[in-house]
Formats: C-alpha cells, structure tokens, sequence
C-alpha cells in the first residue's frame, strides 16, 4: 500500500530524517510515536507530498510520490499538524472548494461532502465562519477534508493536539471509524494515545526508526520491569552484604545516600522482572543484616517510561536497551508466544547488529 | 520541472489507461476550484474592492481633470498619467497571494492536492489578474462615454487599454514573486513596492549611469557581485557563489579587453530595457509596439516561472 524506502532528509547540516523504511499496509491504523522533533512531521509531508526528500523513495499504491505526484497524491487525505482551514469560509464552503479542489466529479460532491460531515458531526456548524469554530470543530473539518475523495489512505499529523479530554476521546472515536473505510497513519507524541487507538506503533527518534510492532507485541517485550523503592538505615557495609544478596534476583541495583534523612540512610532501586516479587525476601536479608526498612513501594515500569527511555537515550544505548528488554521479553513470554516474538524480531529491520547483541547477551542471563 | 513531472503523469495514464482527456479535465476543474476560492477571497476580505475603487476613483478623477475639464481629446493621456497608481495597488492584491497561504499554512493543503505547483500558481495568478481586469473592463468604457461628446481616437485609445492591461498583468506577476519570497504579507507588500518604484525610476536612473566603457564594466561588476552574494543566501554554499562571481567577472573582464566599445552605455541600455514604465508609453504615442506586447508577456511568464521556483524551492530545502 504504501511502501517507504531509505528516506532521508537533510536541513542543512541537520537530519531530520536518516535512512527511515516501512511499509503500510490495508485496513489497519498505524501509529507514528516519537518526541517533539523526532522527524514525524517531515515524514509525514515528504509521504504526502508537501515536501520533497533528499534521498529515498515513497511509493503509494505503486506511485511513486516523486515521479507520479498526481496519481499517488489522489491514494492520500492528509491532515497537517495545523489544520489548513480558510479562516473565512464557512465548513460547508471550505469543503465545497476542497472537493473540487481534489477533482471529485461534479455529481459525487454533495454526496461525499454530507457524508464527511456526518461522519465527523460538523453538519450542525456548516454554516458558521471557521475563525468562530472551538479548536475541536475546527480539527473535525480538518478530518473531514481528508476524507473527502474516499483515499485509501488518511494522514493524520498530531490530531488531538491542544483538544480538551472530552474533544480528544471524540477525535479517537472518530479516528476508529475512519479506520472501517480506510488506512489511517496518525503521529502522536503522546503513548497512551497511540496505544488507546492503533493496531501497529512504529517509534521514532532522532529521525530514526528504533521499533515498530504491533501495541501486544510491543508491551510484552518492553514492559517486563518492576521497580522496587525502598529507603533503608543501616551501616553502608552491611547494606552492600545485603544488597550482593539480592543481586542474583534484581535486574539492576542502585543505591545513593539519602540526604534529606539523618546519616547512614540510604536510598536503594531494584529493578526486577514483572514476575518477581522481592518485597518479602528484601525484608528479611535487610532485617538479617541489622538494617532498618523505612520504607518500601513498588512500582510497574509502564509504557510511557520505556519509550521515554527509548527515545531520550543515545542511539547506542537505546538499541542495547532493546535488545535487553526483548531477550527479556522472549525468556518470560509462554511458549506460544514465543514463536511471534521471534518474528517480530526479524521484521525489526533485519538489523544485524541487534541480532549479534542479543547473543553477546545471552549468556549473561542463562 | 513540474510541468514536466505532470507531463510525464498524464503521458504515463494516457498510455497505460487511455483517459489522457480525463486527466486533464481533472486538472482544469481543480485549477478552476483553486481560481475561484482565490477570486472568492479577494472579495470575503475586502482586498478587491478597495483595489477596484481606487483604481476607479484615481481614473475617474485624472479623466474629469483632462478630458472633461480640460478638453483634451486622447483618452491615452489619462492612462498615461495613472500608471503611478500601479506603486500602490499591486502591492494591495499581491501582497497575500502566497505568503499569506504560507503563513497560515494552508498552503499544505494546496500542495496535496493531484495538481502541480505551476497550475496551483498559475491559478493564483489568473484570479489576481481577473480582479485587475474588472476595473479595467470599467475604464475601457471611458473612451465610447467620451465619444458622445467629442472625437476619440478608438485605435490608440484601445491599443493604450491593452498595454494598460499588460502592464498591470506584469507588474501582478512581480509583486506575486516577491510575495513568494516572503511569509509576511507586510514585507511582501513594502518589497513590491520597492521594486515597482525601482521599475518606475529606472529611465531616470538609466539617464543618471555614466555612459562610458569602464563605468558599464564596474556597474556590472557590481550586480554581478550583488547577484552572487544572493546565490551565497540561497545556497549557503560559499564555493557555487564564489565560482559564480568569478567566472562571471572574468568573463566581463575578457569582454572588456577584447573590445571596450561593447561596454559604451551598455549598462544604461540594460537598465532601459528593465523599465516596463517606458514601454508603455510606446502604447500611448499611439504606437502599437507588438514588440512591447512580446516584452511584458514574456516577462509575465518569467516572474510566474521564478514564483513558481521559490515555491519549489522551499518544498526541497
């Protein structure tokens, strides 16, 4: 459907987008994910046309967008970052120009318009200035003119930016149905957003693509970690004892001094996996080495962290980090899971040196 | 380019589909979609009509003044003398044409559309010269009004109404280039200004360049120079603009040495021929120049050509 390629695209001396390739394919609704400046707009406008790429290719439907613009733009509804409204037409007008503007035969317009304006419930505002318009309304008639041309394919960039929570959960809903008749491509740098609404996220950061998997896929192999606090007073020697200890159980250990209490406290951090409970057994090697507990929490490492780490990290670390959190994912998966893992993991990008890192890892964890 | 890449996509379904008629009906409805919200909007926002009255009210003063008050029977006269009002009202219908899609980025939607950017300008352009075109349709009434009361020369009457209409139409394309430069519409507006009133001046300041052979060298140099220190800001490649200038100077240096006399008032001559002003005024001599007619179409085309660049341009920097 729409295939893209070793796209890449330069400011400059800036790359905003570097040897990025996916494909898209019919009938789902895919998610774009990745921190403001991650490269999603550009890419987003060199799919859609709007801008031209330094190297690359975007073929749509099996047009190449820079070869046959004409035929590959007709596949596509785009809905930019900024809805592209005339502030002074009314909905109805504004869609009358789109529609046209798009070549719909004279007979199909009227149809298609009241049919986008049911669709995105903007029939009662079609005659009120858009400049009058709440945001909401104003980011529906943005979808609606997207829709207009029945295209395969909609784009939809950041559509639920600077909405309030009841207009954001419409625009979700909205998106939904969108997806009965179309492919739809939305961008977000919000997680929960993407995975309340899409089928296949595809994270981006730095202008790169560091994962791209379906929501189930992607949450069991990269939320596998529990977080345990615990603020614990004791002689730092007889800590460190308890602390090697524990070691075999914990994924990472991490203690600092605690400022805010008296001497000898300490902060401690274990992480663990998702199955392991240490609260018990902490307690007592603690309780055995003459330790005081203070306080202890646990907490699930969601989502969100992951991809906060994912996408804030340097390229290295974030690609040993997922390598990490997938071996994880694959020794905890059930039996039956393992398998689809496995081929999640070649879709990947067939990145050769992800394979070789898990290897180097495995034996560390065995 | 663009022209080509449509080119190319029209050939490409006539061959494989066989509707080539098709798609350029596709293509003339969405140009037409583009012209009329562009000529809607004119209207919505006041723009056209304090262009249309202005024009009107300027022609309509200066024809009292010397036709009706003064008994002076060319109808040119008065077309003549208007052309100064062109240094304010093209700048008032240019200025939003592009920057102000930009601005409000709306100019996205246009540029996702199946069309290429030449028809989306070349639409944009048609309705900018559509609204010029109703007053003007409205002043060319003045001559047969005048008629009634006394002898006009219709031939050269006219033949002034069309190269009024030429030169408005050029001097549209100017400023909807400079408006393509910018995302501001007041700077768009300020920059067409300045470079319709240095097209105004240009005679005078063509009389005022020195006129000999080492004075053209230097002047030339100069724009030369300026022409490369453009390339430099829209490149930031300092090795194409310097390798540019050079070659340019070392190439009106040899010029020189073969043969100084080339150089004699040559600049000035440049300059003349830059000032769309003073091909009017063949027009109102009641000369019908086709060559003044060949000059603002083709200089029509080539501001709508370089809008059309600009817009390209920021699509692939």
């Amino acid at each position: 459907m729409i295939e893209v390629k070793n796209l890449t695209k330069r400011y400059g001396d800036n790359l905003a987008v570097s040897d990025l390739s996916f494909t898209v394919e019919k009938g789902k609704i895919y998610g774009f994910l990745g921190p403001n400046g991650a490269g999603k707009s550009t890419t987003m406008n060199i799919i859609t046309g709007c801008l031209a790429a330094t190297s690359g290719t975007v073929v749509i439907n099996g047009h190449d967008i820079f070869e046959e613009p004409v035929e590959a733009k007709k596949c596509i509804g785009y809905l930019p970052e900024l809805p592209p409204l005339y502030m002074d037409m009314t909905p109805r007008e504004y869609l009358q120009f789109v529609a046209q503007a798009k070549g719909i035969e004279r007979d199909q317009r009227e149809y298609q318009i009241n049919y986008a304006m049911e669709k995105t419930q903007i029939t009662g505002v079609q005659d009120r200035l858009i400049k009058n318009l709440s945001k909401g309304y104003k980011q529906r008639v943005g979808i609606a003119q997207a829709m207009l041309g029945s295209p395969e394919v909609i784009i939809l960039d950041e559509p639920t930016v600077g909405l309030d929570p009841i207009q954001i959960i419409e625009i979700r809903d909205l998106i939904k149905s969108l997806a009965e008749e179309h492919t739809v491509i939305l961008s977000s740098h919000i997680l929960s957003e993407v995975s309340a609404v899409c089928n296949y996220v595809m994270i981006i950061a730095h202008g790169r693509l560091i994962a791209s998997d379906t929501i189930e896929n992607l949450s069991t192999y990269l939320v596998g970690s529990n977080v345990l606090h615990m603020t614990v007073r004791g002689d730092l020697g007889r800590i460190r004892m308890a602390i090697n200890a524990l070691a075999e159980k914990a994924k990472t250990i991490r203690y600092e001094e605690n400022t805010e209490e008296k001497t000898d406290t300490y902060n401690i951090d274990i992480e663990t996996d998702r199955t392991v409970d240490l609260r018990e057994l902490s307690f007592r090697t603690f309780v055995d080495e003459n330790c005081v507990i203070l306080k202890m929490f646990t907490e699930a490492i969601g989502l969100e962290d992951v991809f906060l780490k994912l996408t804030t990290e340097d390229d290295e670390d974030y690609r040993e980090e997922l390598a990490e959190a997938e071996l994880d994912a694959r020794e905890n998966a059930f039996a039956p899971d393992a398998p689809a893992d496995e081929d999640s993991d070649d879709s990947e990008g067939g990145d050769d040196d992800d394979d070789s890192s898990d290897d180097d890892y495995k034996p560390m964890f065995s | 380019m663009n022209f080509q890449t449509c080119f190319v996509a029209i050939r490409h379904n006539s061959t494989k589909k066989g509707n080539h008629f098709r798609t350029a009906k596709v293509i003339l409805i969405i140009m037409y979609a583009i012209y009329k919200k562009e000529l809607k909007n004119y209207f919505i926002n006041m723009t056209g009509y304090i262009f249309i009255a202005f024009m009107l009210a300027i022609t309509g003063i200066f024809t009292t003044i010397i036709n009706l008050m003064s008994s002076y029977p060319t109808f040119e006269t008065v077309l003549s003398n208007i052309t100064i009002v062109f240094l304010l009202i093209v700048p008032i219908l240019t200025m939003r044409s592009i920057a102000e899609e930009r601005h409000s980025k709306t100019d996205q939607l246009l540029y996702s559309l199946p069309v290429s950017v030449t028809q989306i300008v070349l639409a944009k352009y048609l309705a900018m010269f559509t609204v010029f075109l109703i007053p003007t349709a409205i002043i060319a009434t003045y001559p047969l009004i005048l008629s009634i009361f006394g002898t006009v020369y219709f031939g050269t009457a006219y033949s002034s109404v069309l190269g009024f209409t030429l030169l408005g139409g050029t001097l549209l394309a100017v400023g909807m280039f400079m408006s393509a430069l910018t995302e501001s519409q007041v700077i768009a507006a300020v920059s067409s200004f300045g470079v319709i009133f240095a097209m105004y001046l240009m005679s005078t300041i063509a009389s005022l360049v020195p006129s000999g052979a080492m004075a053209s060298l230097v002047c030339f140099i100069i724009v030369l120079a300026i022409f490369a220190l453009i390339i430099y800001n829209l490149t930031k490649n300092a090795t194409v603009a310097g390798i540019t200038g050079a070659a340019g100077a070392f190439v009106l240096a040899g010029i020189y040495f073969i043969d100084s006399s080339v150089y004699d008032g040559l600049f000035a001559t440049v300059l003349r021929w830059l000032s769309v002003f003073d091909r009017f005024s063949s027009f109102t001599n009641g000369l019908f120049d086709l060559t003044s007619v060949v000059y603002y179409l083709s200089l029509i085309v080539l501001f709508v050509f370089l809008t059309v660049q600009s817009v390209e341009k920021r699509r692939w920097s």
